[in-house]
């Protein structure tokens, strides 16, 4: 899944640039997944409802996101720059889903 | 008992088809909710999950900028819920807000009962027998209000770009 999210597009140009060898991870930043976990209280319609209505996405995509937390105890719903993460963490959170956030590795 | 409780009117309220004793229920309920939220009650732990589950500092740093808001905007729903729960018509704010309220009391009344997955029932016998009725109760609600709801949404998806 990508997002609208910050780095170079598809056109620009590759750079050539000395890299120091074996150093610091030099990649841009690394995009942040946003999970939301399997529990017990979250009605299945209601998770459903939550990522249409938080995400836009289409029932069915929203659908085989909310199986794919019940069957295979969690999905990762969005994924971004951390801000934006944050944020998709915190909506999650104000209608009561368990969301947690990481970053890839 | 009447199917279809929430329906929308022409004028885009929605009519509420409650009985007096669920109206009775659903005005007390919140009040007392609201006051194991102002106790920090280990019950309300659910409805502030942890964001950052490896980095402490961040999850202090997230709670500490969210906590709040989190707080007040379940409280706001739970108020609404409470004082417009006698009501035969909600406005499209009002119900999202009872949306949030019976999820807040979902997640309460959820964890005191430490429901698990297939097993939400208990014997008529069982002292939580009551709890467990209105938990079901709340469920039903909850999932009419999201039918009412749902209908409204735009099923093709609008927004981000997606490559999945």
């Amino acid at each position: 899944m990508t997002g609208p999210g910050s780095g170079t597009g598809p056109g620009a140009a590759p750079v050539e640039v000395d890299r120091p060898t074996g150093d610091t991870d030099v990649r841009p930043d690394r995009p942040w997944l946003v999970i939301v976990w399997n529990d017990p209280i979250n009605l299945m319609s209601y998770v459903t409802y939550v990522f249409q209505k938080l995400f836009g996405y289409s029932k069915e995509k929203a659908s085989r996101l909310m199986l794919d937390v019940h069957h295979k105890g969690r999905a990762v719903v969005t994924s971004g720059p951390r801000e934006r993460a944050e944020l998709d963490v915190f909506r999650l959170h104000e209608h009561g889903l368990w969301a947690t956030m990481e970053q890839t590795s | 008992m009447a199917r279809h409780r929430f329906r929308r009117d022409r004028q885009g309220r929605f009519r509420v088809g409650l009985q007096g004793p669920e109206q009775q229920l659903l005005s007390m309920l919140p009040r007392q909710v609201q006051e194991l939220l102002e106790q920090d009650d280990p019950s309300t732990a659910r409805v502030f999950p942890v964001a950052y589950t490896d980095d402490a500092q961040a999850e202090a740093d997230y709670r500490e900028m969210m906590g709040a808001q989190l707080l007040h905007q379940h409280q706001r729903s739970l108020d609404t819920l409470s004082s417009t729960a006698g009501a035969a018509t909600i406005d499209e704010s009002e119900i999202h807000e009872w949306l949030d309220a019976l999820e807040v009391l979902r997640l309460v009344l959820g964890t005191q009962l430490d429901v698990s997955e297939g097993a939400t029932t208990v014997e008529d016998t069982d002292p939580r027998a009551t709890q467990f009725t209105v938990y079901h109760y709340l469920s039903m609600l909850q999932e009419e209000i999201v039918d009412a709801l749902a209908a409204a949404l735009p099923d093709a998806g609008t927004a981000r770009s997606d490559s999945a």
